[in-house]
């Protein structure tokens, strides 16, 4: 005697809910559809998404890391004064990349090695890296980088019309979804988010293994703090706050369970674009910006409960 | 009380879990209530205490019909349940435990916690257990918790006691003072209904047993009258003749020598060795070191000082990959919290120990893992609809099978079982015999820690006798339960 699962399986429920919220808004407005409009969106989704992906491994591993948006204010800082100091684009880009993936490896070091809570830990160093931004930039943004070939393109700059941060977030995605679900590695981040203890009983590095999420955590907002930085053609000392909570709600969205072990990278990317769909429908439906929070929280309740399972 | 639930039946969606089940304890009585897994048991206990309801059925409690809707009602009545996983709030003292919900109070309407410590003390003085009510409850050990679960049913004046496996954690002496007080209880006219699976306690304590089989009656009868394996029948349906397989191995040659092996406050000075092919049993009350000193030998918590010899060679095991390198495998004591992913697929379950040879520069070859899973599944017979069942969704039995099968993956030289049949029915402990007289037939050197002393006896070739972390003894010959517990209790 079989039943029938009319369940639909987790990573198709959130993709159910982006088509019905794309389809409801270009019902609802007609410039929704416009390529303009679609490629605005990806411009829009590419930073909450890349730091959503670092998050999306930090979350499956168990833990959380509040850090994320300071990493990103930070080495968007030091990227800001290479580029004025005349360094070239290409090494100052690579300098952040590795002062973020450094600052997650501080926080995983904190974690894994004297075994402390990711919460308060990302949270002191969340707080530690916004002062250190503000000691470096002094309080003031940084402006003035220069035109400087592929810094400007990431953040400025598209293919036949797709923006490079778009383009970004694809590579990005695709390269850490077959990191999840092909490798030893991604297998091990599963496993200690699943029963840590079974997993360093079956032989696994777990602790190498939490420091390692949270490096890539930081690395992703780094890879983020550029596409920033060349947007706004500066660095502002207040970037990124609030990120890591929008990142925690795209992994959410995307049906990852916070308590780890359980989700998958393609439903962070579906959540990221649920949250800037929202976000670029609202304003084109010209909901006031106060009224867009209220509306955006409720998705996420709305979509927690109907993830809920028995 | 006496107590009469006749006519029950109960669902869950599709599937009847409960048919026209009938169970009668009589005052002052032990009753025993028997089953494998998934026969009823606690699903019926659940009906009585309130947890959840019956769809039809009646309860009469001294002649008297009455209704259980809650968790209330059954307090009301006299009825408390003691669950297997106990059920104290860690940082909250013995005597808030016990009151937890039920405070006293004091005229003003404050909690009157000097009359509550001062009942605390005196019922628990009655149980023999003298701590103070204040002390928090994550001071104390699994025996004493079951104390206080009961001064907690006797401080709520409790006619009918439920136990749920009360003595799966005890060492040999709690159990002894655990049985002395269920039978002064009993003088007093106290019912129990007492659930476990170690038949040997059934014979002890119980006045008589009812028989449940896939949710059904089977039968009721005084202990006395019973035999072992008229019970085992009973429950099992089927004669499954002996209850150990004879045994088929041949032990060779030495394989591994351990020597002045200790670990600080663990164990100390544990010297021993183990040939091919070679079942050995390690043996001891709780808290004697043995899971502590085969976990250091898988290097989960590694020894301090002695030696270690793989195969004539010196070798260090630091953790536990260096273990799984050099053959070991280790099947914990709890398979839920250290052996499984419960909320992974089988598949996982059983590659997990194995990355290394189901890929190549760490990029997992997806054609290798189902064959690879799916013939471990097969030659232990591990019964699931797939492998990609969730492993939380399967018997304690085949959930033991599925961690087994993690390890034979990696064909291991040295398989250590800690406890290989706990929580699991009668059926299929048989079979995990069978596969542990298959292995070492085959020269897998096993070392199995137990519990349970017949099983011990049974599958022995030779027995380490661990007392208070020291080597008691190992036995070549005569190996008895008597001779086991002499050295075991040094008496």
């Amino acid at each position: 005697m079989k039943r029938i699962e009319l369940k639909i399986p987790q990573q198709y429920s959130s993709l159910i809910g982006l088509l019905l919220l794309g389809v409801l808004l270009s019902v609802l407005s007609p410039s929704f559809l416009s390529l303009s409009n679609l490629m605005n969106v990806l411009n829009q989704v590419s930073l909450n998404g890349l730091v959503a992906i670092g998050m999306t491994f930090v979350i499956l591993s168990g833990g959380i890391d509040l850090s994320v948006g300071s990493v990103l204010a930070l080495s968007g800082a030091v990227l800001a004064a290479l580029l004025k100091s005349g360094v070239p684009d290409v090494l100052a880009m690579l300098i952040a990349l590795v002062l973020g993936t450094v600052m997650g490896l501080l926080n995983g070091a904190f974690i894994s090695r004297f075994n402390l809570q990711p919460f308060i830990v990302s949270m002191a160093f969340m707080t530690m890296f916004r002062g250190a931004t503000f000691v470096f930039t002094q309080g003031r943004p940084i402006t003035g980088l220069g035109d400087v070939g592929l810094f400007v393109a990431s953040g400025r700059g598209d293919v036949f019309g797709v923006p490079w941060s778009g383009i970004i977030l694809l590579i990005g995605f695709v390269a850490t979804a077959f990191v999840l679900n092909r490798t030893v590695f991604g297998k091990g981040i599963y496993a200690i988010g699943g029963n840590a203890e079974a997993a360093r009983l079956s032989g696994l590095p777990v602790k190498r293994l939490r420091a390692s999420v949270y490096a890539i955590s930081g690395f992703f907002a780094a890879l983020a703090s550029i596409i920033l930085t060349s947007r706004l053609d500066s660095a502002q000392p207040l970037a990124g706050q609030g990120y890591e909570l929008d990142a925690i709600a795209a992994v959410v969205l995307g049906g990852t369970s916070l308590s780890g072990g359980r989700g998958y990278m393609v439903g962070t990317i579906i959540g990221a674009f649920i949250i800037g769909i929202l976000n670029n429908g609202l304003n084109l439906l010209e909901v006031s910006s106060f009224y867009q929070q209220i509306v955006k929280g409720a998705v996420i309740l709305l979509a927690v409960l109907l993830d809920r399972r028995k | 009380m006496k107590l009469e639930m006749s006519g029950i039946w109960k669902s869950f969606g599709p599937v009847q879990v409960l048919k026209n089940m009938q169970l009668q304890v009589l005052p002052g009585e032990i009753h025993a209530l028997v089953g494998e897994n998934g026969a009823g048991k606690s699903t019926l206990m659940k009906i009585l205490g309130g947890v959840i309801q019956k769809d039809s059925g009646e309860i009469r409690i001294d002649d008297k019909p009455v209704e259980i809707n809650k968790v209330r009602d059954a307090e009301k009545l006299g009825i408390a349940i003691i669950h297997q996983e106990l059920s104290v709030i860690p940082d909250m003292t013995i005597s808030e435990n016990i009151f937890l919900g039920n405070e006293l109070r004091t005229s003003l309407g404050l909690i009157d916690e000097k009359s509550m410590n001062q009942r605390v003390t005196e019922v628990l003085s009655k149980l023999g257990l003298e701590v103070n009510p204040k002390e928090r409850c994550r001071k104390l050990g699994v025996g004493q918790l079951q104390l206080v679960e009961i001064a907690k049913a006797l401080i709520h004046r409790a006619q009918l006691i439920v136990m749920d496996e009360p003595t799966s954690a005890l060492t040999d002496h709690e159990i002894d003072r655990l049985f002395g007080i269920i039978r002064s209880l009993k003088q007093e006219g106290v019912s129990f209904v007492y659930i476990s699976h170690r038949l040997e306690e059934l014979f002890a304590i119980c006045d008589r047993l009812t028989v449940l089989r896939d949710g059904e009656y089977i039968g009721t009868a005084d202990v006395k009258d019973l035999s072992f394996n008229q019970v085992i029948s009973m429950m099992v349906g089927r004669e499954i003749g002996d209850r150990f397989p004879k045994k088929t191995n041949h032990p060779g040659e030495t394989i591994l020598e351990v020597q002045h092996l200790s670990r600080s406050g663990k164990f100390d000075n544990i010297t021993f060795n183990l040939r091919k092919g070679e079942i050995l049993g390690i043996a001891g009350l709780m808290g004697a070191g043995r899971t502590e000193l085969v976990r250091a030998l898988f290097g989960a918590e590694p020894a301090d000082s002695g030696e270690i010899k793989l195969k004539g060679k010196v070798v260090t095991i630091g953790s536990p990959k260096e273990a799984m390198n050099l053959g070991f495998g280790l099947v914990t004591e709890d398979r839920k919290l250290e052996g499984l992913f419960l909320d992974f697929k089988l598949d996982f379950n059983i590659m997990a120990a194995n990355f290394e040879s189901l890929s190549s520069h760490g990029i997992l070859h997806k054609q290798k893992i189902t064959p690879y899973v799916q013939s471990l599944i097969q030659s232990l017979r591990v019964k699931t609809s797939s492998i990609y069942e969730t492993a939380k969704n399967l018997s304690g039995g085949n959930q033991q099978k599925v961690v087994v099968a993690k390890w034979l993956g990696r064909k291991p030289e040295i398989l250590i079982l800690d406890e290989p049949t706990r929580g699991v029915d009668v059926g299929a402990k048989r079979e995990i015999y069978e596969i542990m007289n298959d292995l070492a037939s085959k020269g897998v050197s096993i070392i199995m820690v137990s519990s349970e002393l017949p099983e011990i006896v049974g599958m022995s070739d030779r027995v380490l006798v661990l007392r208070l972390g020291h080597q008691a003894g190992i036995l070549e010959s005569d190996i008895t339960q008597e001779n086991i517990m002499s050295l075991a209790t040094g008496v």
